[in-house]
């Protein structure tokens, strides 16, 4: 027993390690935060590029774009974080540049709070239904 | 003077109020009907918009409008016109108080005032808006009120009670005046940004909150009863009292049969029901019946209810396609149907005719657009009736109100 779960510890850290070595990371996920009323904008030129699938959130945040205050019967508060949208998107990396351009373009006002846009890497994508894997599932 | 006479008094006077307080609850209707089909970032400012709009009204009405309304030429500023008294002192003893018959009116005008503050949401400035209210309360809506319900003549030139006019509650006395007025607003306002597309297209601008839209319009149904009832003016006598009973169950009838028509005509055009339509339905059948509750069947009630269900969603449908930007269907629903309710009356009722009812119409119409087109000429020329664009996009509630109405994540001011 006492063998099995240190071999068992073993095996599984040594898989890992070996499949992090052996793994062609070949996915991103594209997060975008970008102001709510360029949505549609957005969506538009992605579909243009083939990009097929996207989640969205309404969400509220902030960067460099200063907030301001209010008055609530009388006691200020602050107004920090605006409404923004942030877009997911998983793409393959050869689609990349083409999605953030794509998305710098459609989003763009060149006012501020126009929002960012983060590239991370993807490990896996498995289509729920199909059981498909990686770029098939994209 | 008699117990009996006394007793009839006491009980019209007392009818007269009630009546009067559920036309006042009509105000929360049209907050919670126009709250729920904005957008949630524009919700504030209608919701300002509405409980402002009817401060005004009645203050504005108590300063010049009645006076301008029922002064029949004796005008005087501040009610002081007004005895006490409704049975002594008059030459034909009412048996109302005066004051009973003003606080009766001054909720009619609110509802008048209050159709223009759903047509032109979600662009308007709120203070242009209200200022706007200031004139169609003080003097528009009063100058034609005293064309129709006090029978003076229109510039000295005809009487619509000669022509053979007749408006029981107002279908075209508040509500065809009132969308006129929005008419007016909405024209010089233009569409919400993006409402339409280039090709002509036009984008759907869902409500925020369904579950008030719905509330506004039962508040709607219920208030109505006071708006219809209470015009019968009287209910302390067999004849008054059998009166109210009809009104009350044809107008009830009436917003059944709109409903009804207004659901399955959706269906038909859009496939699923439309809630909104249905709402929307409802009210046009009221307010078809409005301009004469007391003489039809339950059944022609009903029917006529049907026809105003089936007008306002096509006329809704029709001057989305004029790009007349409309986004709670007010012009529709209170002018489209208002007209058509003013039509309706000759059909059971031989003491009004189609060439009355339609010179009323075109005078009422005429006046208000006219003379609304001026006053929102004006205001826009001197402060602009638009917000900017960057405050349409971001919403409203903050730059004119400084708050939200479903805030999250507020912080205190560190």
């Amino acid at each position: 027993m006492f063998v099995d779960a240190i071999c068992g510890q073993n095996r599984y850290s040594l898989s890992n390690y070996l499949s992090l070595q052996l793994e062609i990371i070949d996915m991103k996920m594209i997060t975008a935060v970008i102001k709510p009323f360029k949505l549609d904008d957005v969506r538009e030129s992605l579909a243009d590029i083939g990009v097929q699938g996207i989640t969205v959130t309404e969400v509220k945040g902030f960067g460099r774009q200063k907030g301001h205050t209010e008055l609530y019967r009388g006691a200020e508060y602050v107004v920090d974080f605006l409404p923004k949208v942030k877009l997911e998107v998983a793409i393959s990396d050869d689609l990349v540049d083409s999605t953030v351009e794509a998305i710098t373009k459609s989003a763009a006002t060149g006012k501020i709070g126009d929002g960012k846009i983060f590239i991370s890497s993807l490990d896996e994508v498995i289509r729920i239904r199909t059981g498909e894997t990686g770029a098939d599932a994209i | 003077m008699t117990d009996v006479f006394q007793l009839q008094y006491a009980l019209d006077t007392f009818y007269f109020l009630m009546c009067g307080a559920l036309v006042m609850w009509m105000a929360a209707g049209f907050a919670m009907l126009e709250a729920g089909l904005v957008r949630t970032k524009n919700t504030t400012v209608i919701l300002t918009k509405n409980i402002a709009l009817f401060g005004i009204a009645c203050t504005m009405y108590m300063v010049c409008g009645y006076a301008i309304m029922y002064g029949g030429g004796d005008f005087s500023w501040f009610l002081s016109g007004i005895t006490g008294d409704g049975a002594t002192g008059a030459e034909e003893p009412a048996t109302y108080a005066p004051a009973a018959d003003f606080y009766f009116q001054v909720v009619f005008v609110a509802t008048a005032m209050s159709i223009v503050s759903g047509a032109v949401a979600e662009r308007v400035k709120l203070w242009s808006f209200l200022i706007f209210a200031v004139f169609l309360t003080g003097f528009i809506y009063p100058m034609e009120g005293s064309w129709t319900w006090n029978g003076m003549p229109v510039f000295g030139m005809y009487t619509l009670g000669d022509l053979g006019f007749s408006d029981f509650a107002g279908s075209g006395i508040v509500h065809m005046a009132g969308a006129s007025a929005a008419l007016a607003g909405v024209i010089l306002l233009g569409a919400r940004k993006g409402k339409y597309g280039a090709d002509g297209s036009s984008k759907a601008i869902p409500g925020g909150n369904l579950p008030l839209a719905t509330l506004g319009t039962f508040i709607l149904w219920l208030g109505w009863f006071g708006f219809n009832g209470g015009s019968v003016l009287a209910t302390a006598s067999v004849e008054s009292a059998n009166a109210v009973a009809v009104v009350f169950m044809n107008t009830n009838a009436a917003a059944s049969g709109g409903m009804i028509v207004a659901l399955i005509v959706a269906k038909r055009l859009f496939g699923k029901a439309d809630l909104t339509m249905a709402l929307n339905g409802a009210l046009a059948g009221l307010v078809a019946i409005t301009a004469e509750p007391s003489t039809p069947t339950p059944l022609q009630a009903t029917l006529f209810g049907g026809l105003g269900g089936a007008l306002v969603v096509f006329s809704i449908v029709y001057l989305d396609k004029l790009k007349i930007d409309d986004p709670v269907g007010a012009i529709s629903v209170h002018g489209t149907v208002g007209l058509l309710g003013l039509l309706l009356v000759p059909l059971t009722n031989d003491a009004s005719t189609f060439s009355g009812q339609l010179i009323g119409a075109a005078t009422i119409f005429v006046w208000v657009f006219a003379s609304s087109y001026v006053v929102w000429l004006v205001i826009k020329m001197a402060m602009g009736i638009r917000v900017s664009e960057e405050e349409e996009m971001a919403g409203l509630d903050l730059p004119e109100t400084g708050m939200e109405a479903y805030p999250e994540f507020v912080s205190a001011k560190s």
